[in-house]
């Protein structure tokens, strides 16, 4: 039995696709058999981000309606054997999305993968809530900032009701925070939230701190997961994450300013 | 066939229950729309999950856009249980929007009384005439205490109704607590507190620190910006002195 991981947010924007991407990436590249599926349906750009966009033959909703089985639309990353990504239809509207149509297709995919890495649509709208339904765990992507942090709040408070372990009364699902676009620097200034702020609200198990980073555009550009690109922090943070997610027990990086300037070093502690 | 019952799950007893009646006097839903809205507006907390029951008698025989009413109706905080009047056309609409047909008020009393004077075990050979007559929903008679040990996020409702909430974890702004009777929260409430909520003056707001949006005991609120500063994040009581809300650090 595979377990489902839901990466959501409530706001858009905020590095749920990149996170899905850097995480299946993460998980398959350690041996276990993933699959990720993207429930952006009309606006799909997982694939563009996995970097299989021109091997799309059928999606998601062409499994939902029977017009393709799993393994006809399942395509097989190319770095790595045990990663299998389910495009979105971009022409398709939301409404094939069926809670038992896929219900049905986690079933399937739960037979044959250890891990299903669902990445949801921005919202609290019907997407989303397909996303999030039959997750075991969820990641809960958060930018430092108010109206992040809020939607992310939402976000929970939908979970712990509109779930199938809540509706089931199950062992709830299990929540991560996972703190991106952190700019350290803008921390210090006091522009931007600081990782005890948003725990301050949403106190959560902290599974990472994603900085900013340019090698994330560049890496998205390139169709490539940002966990591959080892030589970047964000990569670098991605790849914590992952270990966190698996049990390992790390100290978090990349939450203090790396570079004192003269005057921090002259007039700071 | 004879099957041994095990010991019994439940018991089906009558309940008698004073429900406000919305009496429709027209069917125009946008008129209906603007007049829920200005009532609702001034007395919230009053219609806050009241069930409450739809009156056909003045409108029997017109149709009624139930869904358009029902929407309303629960739009505004209440929960339409059942209707009472109104011809079989409109109990058949009614049916389909999950209302309950309920008997007229002639009818039901005499009912209840029977059931007085039944003995317990009565209770089993209720008539069909009797089972429509209660069906509202049950709630428990005795004061109850709903405790909560999770914390409450925005957009989430908690209502403890007929009795005390105590709840554990943190409040998010954005989140809403409710109870006819006390509220504790022994974590920072961000979110909204409305203790009393159907009119009990004695109710309190008990929280270990407060930095809500709104606090309200029967209705007597106050919003955070109306909050005197030097009470905030600190261990709080709140209580009505006079009809006036009294908020007074521990
Ligand atoms: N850590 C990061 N540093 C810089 N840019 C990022 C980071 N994470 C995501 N982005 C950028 O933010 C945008 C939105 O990211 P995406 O993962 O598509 O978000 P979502 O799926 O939540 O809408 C993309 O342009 C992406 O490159
Ligand atoms: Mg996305």
């Amino acid at each position: 039995m595979a377990r489902i991981i839901v990466i959501t947010s409530g706001k858009g924007g905020v590095g749920k696709t990149t996170t899905s991407s850097a995480l299946a990436m993460g998980l398959a590249l350690r041996g276990h058999r993933t699959a990720v599926i993207d429930f952006d349906v009309g606006l799909r750009n997982l694939d563009l981000v996995m970097g299989c966009e021109r091997r799309v033959v059928y999606d998601f909703v062409n499994v939902l309606n029977s017009e393709a089985n799993l393994t006809q639309a399942l395509i097989k990353d190319k770095r790595c054997e045990n990663l299998f990504i389910l495009p979105a239809s971009q022409t398709r509207d939301k409404s094939s999305l069926k809670r038992e149509g896929v219900g049905r297709v986690m079933e399937e995919l739960s037979r044959g993968f250890d891990y299903v890495v669902c990445d949801s649509p921005a919202g609290i709208e019907h997407g989303a809530m397909m996303a999030m339904y039959y997750a075991d765990d969820a990641i809960i992507v958060t930018n430092p900032e108010i109206s992040s942090v809020r939607d992310s709040d939402r976000m929970l408070g939908i979970l712990a009701g509109k779930s199938r372990r809540a509706e089931t009364a199950a062992t709830p699902i299990r929540e991560y925070l996972l703190l991106s676009r952190y700019d350290p620097e803008r921390v210090q200034r006091g522009d931007m939230m600081s990782v005890d702020d948003v725990q301050e609200i949403l106190s959560l198990e902290l599974l990472g701190v994603v900085p900013e980073s340019k090698a994330v555009l560049t890496a998205s550009n390139a169709g490539t997961p940002i966990i591959l690109d080892k030589e970047s922090d964000a990569g670098q943070a991605y790849s914590d994450v992952v270990k966190r997610y698996l049990g390992e027990r790390l100290p978090h990086r990349f939450i203090e300013t790396t570079k004192k300037g003269l005057l921090n070093r002259l007039f700071g502690e | 066939m004879d099957i041994a019952a095990p010991h019994s799950q439940f018991e089906l007893k009558a309940g008698t229950f004073t429900l406000p009646l919305l009496r429709l006097l027209d069917t125009n839903m946008d008129a209906m729309a603007e007049q829920l809205s200005d009532t609702v507006e001034q007395a919230e907390n009053f219609f806050h999950n009241t069930p409450v029951v739809i009156d056909l008698n003045d409108i029997s025989g017109i149709t009624v856009e139930f869904p358009m009413l029902v929407g309303l109706i629960r739009g505004h905080g209440m929960i339409p249980v059942g209707v009472r009047g109104g011809t079989t056309a409109q109990h058949e609409a009614a049916e389909m929007m999950g209302l309950a047909i309920l008997a007229d008020n002639r009818q039901s009393s005499r009912t209840i009384s029977r059931h007085k004077s039944d003995s317990k075990s009565g209770s089993r050979s209720n008539s069909q005439s009797d089972a429509q007559s209660n069906v509202v929903p049950i709630k428990p008679e005795a004061l109850t205490t709903t405790l909560v040990n999770k914390p409450i996020r925005s957009g989430q409702r908690i209502y403890a109704q007929g009795g005390d909430l105590v709840i554990l974890g943190q409040v998010s702004s954005g989140a809403e607590l409710m109870a006819d009777g006390h509220i504790h929260v022994y974590a920072p409430l961000r979110g909204r507190a409305l203790a009393g909520v159907k009119g009990n003056e004695n109710a309190r707001i008990f929280c270990r620190d407060l930095q809500a949006e709104l606090i309200s005991i029967a209705g007597h609120y106050r919003t955070s910006e109306n909050i005197d500063t030097r009470l905030r994040d600190q261990p709080v009581q709140i209580y009505l002195e006079d009809h006036i809300l009294r908020i007074e650090i521990f």
